[in-house]
């Protein structure tokens, strides 16, 4: 393919075909529809196949995206998917849910001048079309070590610890707590955003490889640490993520009908409350919705309530829109969809009526300050402002701590002073012998690649644990 | 995988009793625990205290009350049938120590989650009054085992169809006014844990409930089993479901069950109709 600089520049980024705003805002289906293979050619020609790529540099996990690029743009995609696994096992959902314009995409040289190359949208495509056309041929697999590998939690870090160690060849087993694999993937991003399809496909693949994935199993309760290393096990991998929900611990919270994000979206998500009464499990449909908090949850909390049926969904963030630290994808729909934005305004307590159900809260607006730990600017309230916003649902979405079941009965784990595992930053090794852990209950809520990262990371100092004994 | 082994209906078949084969939980499990159980694939998670173990034989006992879709869903599993989803053991062990007199009361389901925790006070030495109720005799459950259980037994209806005619209020009170009682442990509806709250604010004595609230996961991650234990948002799941009778937010607690009354209507017609159909 020559082709003239020039005229590369020209072709303008490939738009995702979706579901317009008006349709989806209704519906639980997959919002994009996925690149056909003509636009996927088209897009992947706009690369400029650097040389000093710095789109990989961005990639936390280092995805060879030229190279994965070149392959589409030949044709070859099997390769190209291929290319993709040497460095990341769930293209497919990466694809769908990494913040790109923070890391690939926001390194981009394209991104310089013009727009850059849609590599999540690239990412996708591959990976998708291997899942439904491909040949379903199992990557090549170790001589059996005779090593016996316990892995805690089937999040995005477990399963990429599970995925390296059966194939070097050693005996993986993954312990989780609920009754389906997957975690935040499976009870918390909704259907519209990563249908549960791919994650089950990609769960199905270890298992073809010969991972067990035991359910119902929660790691501290049903069986100890120590419990397993008695059972033979000879190392351990903690992926349990955060999983503790954090309140605004204002009065008024415990009406009926405020939730924590984590509970909305399991009973949405897990327990499939949007399909109620088809599914057991139910769930408060509001009319008059409000969400705090502005990250990727708050969106997910919105969106889902709007297709729930609200007529009106609010975010309400005590920041100004620059902080907000959703994926700009995620806020973007969320507007298209027609939910509100109330910025630089906190909740002071929430007003119910004389069942117990909330009605409405108490608001207060904020003005900037000066930066904060994080370097964003600290909202400080404003004398005199309050005002009250009528509700019938409240979602609270600020952030998650560390969950401290397994952690607090475990001995001879270190945990930091916000409970999260202290770990070794280059291998994963935690203060107990054998034991390792990577993820959200680390690093505190963070991304999935990163919490993949963490388990590559891991699984390759457990490797050399297992083989060569440190 | 969670075969039903036994199955007995009690109370009129309001009542229904399971012995599930649940090899993993049963080793671990403790009096006061609890776990959550999910009967297929469009099913709900109910938790469900576990009214005995069996860690030689791999088996835990529930025995619930028959009151809505899922524990109707429950009723219709044959011996021989399995439940997708068995979760635990769950929750804090209930705190056994000795202390001498104790009193344990219970009223209608209540008393299977107190069998256990009475026989566990008992093994330990304390001298333990069981006083347990129903609203009439049809409905008591459990007699003969508390009765073994405990060192004595009362036994209270409503309807004065059985026992002393009365709330088991009036017998704690009768009791309490007599003996040198260390601790109350009251499990059943929630107006009933109120009640015996009040009176033993009375007397004094600390009085240990079971909090029933409604649950997702029951490992602390979502937070929609939060009750107020004096003035402070505690998990019942994790934190619980035993707690000090004297500081729970019961009217809290009581509104918040009844969060689904219009979804489990709705939940309950539908499943009627499907078991007419189905004839
Ligand atoms: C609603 C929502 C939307 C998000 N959107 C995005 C996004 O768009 N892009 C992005 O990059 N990131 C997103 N994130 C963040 C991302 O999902 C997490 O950072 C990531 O999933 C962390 O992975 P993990 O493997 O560490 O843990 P998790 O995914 O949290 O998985 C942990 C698993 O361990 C299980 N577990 C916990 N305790 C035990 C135990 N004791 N025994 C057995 N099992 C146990 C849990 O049930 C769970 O299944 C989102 C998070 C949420 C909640
Ligand atoms: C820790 C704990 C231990 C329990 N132990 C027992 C027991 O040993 N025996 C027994 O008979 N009952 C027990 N319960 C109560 C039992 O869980 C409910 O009766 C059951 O969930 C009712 O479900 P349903 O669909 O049949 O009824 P529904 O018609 O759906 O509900 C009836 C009432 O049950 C409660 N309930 C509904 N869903 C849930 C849920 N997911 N979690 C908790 N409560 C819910 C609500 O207050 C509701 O008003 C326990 C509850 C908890 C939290
Ligand atoms: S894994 Fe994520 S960051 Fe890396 S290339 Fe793929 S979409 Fe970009
Ligand atoms: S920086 Fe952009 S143009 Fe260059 S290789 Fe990466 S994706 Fe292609
Ligand atoms: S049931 Fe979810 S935190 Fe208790």
């Amino acid at each position: 393919m020559v082709e003239g600089k020039t005229k590369k520049e020209k072709m303008p980024r490939q738009p995702m075909p979706e579901q317009e705003a008006e349709i989806r805002r209704r519906n639980f289906k997959e919002v994009p529809f996925g690149y056909t293979r003509e636009l996927a050619l088209k897009e992947a020609s706009r690369c400029l196949q650097c040389k000093n790529p710095s789109c990989v540099e961005g990639c936390p996990v280092s995805v060879d995206i030229p190279g994965f690029i070149k392959l589409i743009t030949e044709g070859e995609f099997t390769k190209s998917i291929r290319k993709i696994w040497e460095r990341n096992a769930l293209p497919a959902v990466c694809g769908r849910v990494c913040p790109q314009e923070a890391q690939c995409e926001g390194n981009c040289i394209l991104g310089k001048k013009d727009d850059p190359v849609a590599i999540g949208n690239l990412e996708r495509f591959v990976a998708d079309l291997e899942r439904e056309k491909g040949t379903g041929e199992l990557p090549p697999k170790a001589a059996p070590t005779g090593k016996k590998v316990a892995v805690v939690g089937s999040g995005p870090s477990g399963l990429t610890v599970a995925g390296d160690l059966i194939l070097k060849g050693h005996d993986v087993t993954v312990f989780e707590a609920f009754h389906k694999p997957g975690g935040v993937l499976v009870y918390g991003i909704p259907e519209f955003r990563l249908p549960k399809e791919i994650v089950y496909s990609e769960v199905n693949f270890l298992e073809r490889l010969g991972v067990k994935v035991e359910c119902n199993n929660v790691v501290g309760r049903t069986v100890s640490l120590d419990e397993l290393f008695e059972q033979g096990y000879d190392a351990i991998y903690l992926g349990v993520g955060a999983g503790l929900p954090r309140f605004l611990n204002i009065p008024g919270e415990n009406l009926i009908g405020i939730y924590s994000a984590n509970e909305y979206l399991t009973r949405s998500n897990l327990m499939k409350a949007y399909l109620f009464p088809e599914y057991d499990t139910p769930i408060v449909k509001g009319k008059n919705v409000a969400i705090f908090g502005a990250g990727n949850v708050a969106m997910d909390s919105a969106r889902t309530a709007m297709r729930l049926g609200a007529d009106k969904v609010r975010i309400i963030y005590r920041r100004s829109k620059e902080e907000m630290p959703a994926r700009a994808a995620e806020i973007h729909h969320a507007e298209q969809e027609g939910i509100e934005f109330y910025l630089l305004t906190a909740p002071t307590r929430f007003l119910g009526d004389d069942k117990g159900r909330v009605t409405g809260m108490e608001c207060i607006k904020m003005e900037l300050g000066e930066p904060d730990d994080s370097g964003r600017r600290r909202p400080v309230p404003l004398e005199g402002s309050k005002f009250q916003l009528e509700c019938d649902l409240a979602v609270i979405a600020v952030g998650a701590g560390a969950n401290p079941l397994l952690t607090r009965s475990t001995d001879g784990l270190k945990l930091n002073k916000s409970g999260y595992i202290i770990t070794d930053p280059a291998t994963g090794k935690t203060s107990k012998k054998g034991v390792w852990a990577g993820g959200d209950i680390v690093t505190g809520s963070a991304t999935v690649i990163l919490a993949m990262g963490a388990g590559r990371m891991a699984s390759d100092s457990i490797h050399n644990y297992l083989t060569l004994g440190w | 995988m969670f075969e039903i082994l036994k199955r007995q209906e009690m109370a009129d078949g309001t009542v229904v009793m399971n012995e599930i084969s649940a090899p993993l939980i049963a080793k671990k499990a403790q009096p006061g625990q609890f776990v959550i159980l999910k009967a297929n694939e469009t099913g709900e998670r109910i938790p469900l205290t576990m009214a005995d173990t069996d860690p030689k034989k791999g088996t835990i006992t529930i025995i619930y009350q028959v009151v809505g879709k899922s524990t109707n869903l429950f009723k219709s599993l044959q011996v021989g049938d399995h439940f997708q989803d068995v979760i635990g053991p769950l929750g804090k062990p209930t705190h056994l120590e000795k202390l001498g007199t104790v009193i344990c009361v219970g009223g209608g389901t209540g008393v299977a989650v107190l069998h256990p925790i009475t026989r566990g006070l008992k093994q330990i030495g304390n001298r333990v009054i069981a006083i347990i109720g129903a609203r009439t005799k049809d409905l008591l459950i459990l007699e003969d085992k508390m009765k073994v259980a405990s060192n004595e037994l009362h036994v209270c209806t409503d309807d004065g169809s059985y026992g002393h005619h009365g709330f088991v209020t009036d017998k704690l009170k009768e009791v309490l006014e007599k003996e040198d009682v260390k601790l109350v442990v009251g499990i059943g509806p929630v107006p009933m844990m109120k009640f015996v709250c009040k009176v033993t604010e009375e007397y004094g004595v600390k009085t240990l409930v079971s909090l029933n609230a409604i649950m997702v996961d029951g490992t602390g991650m979502c937070g929609c089993c939060r009750v107020s234990i004096g003035g402070k948002t505690q998990f019942a799941c994790v934190d619980g479901p035993e707690f000090d009778g004297h500081q729970v937010d019961f009217n809290e607690l009581m509104q918040r069950l009844d969060a689904y009354k219009t979804e489990e209507a709705i939940a309950m017609d539908k499943y009627s109709c499907e078991c007419k159909a189905a004839g």
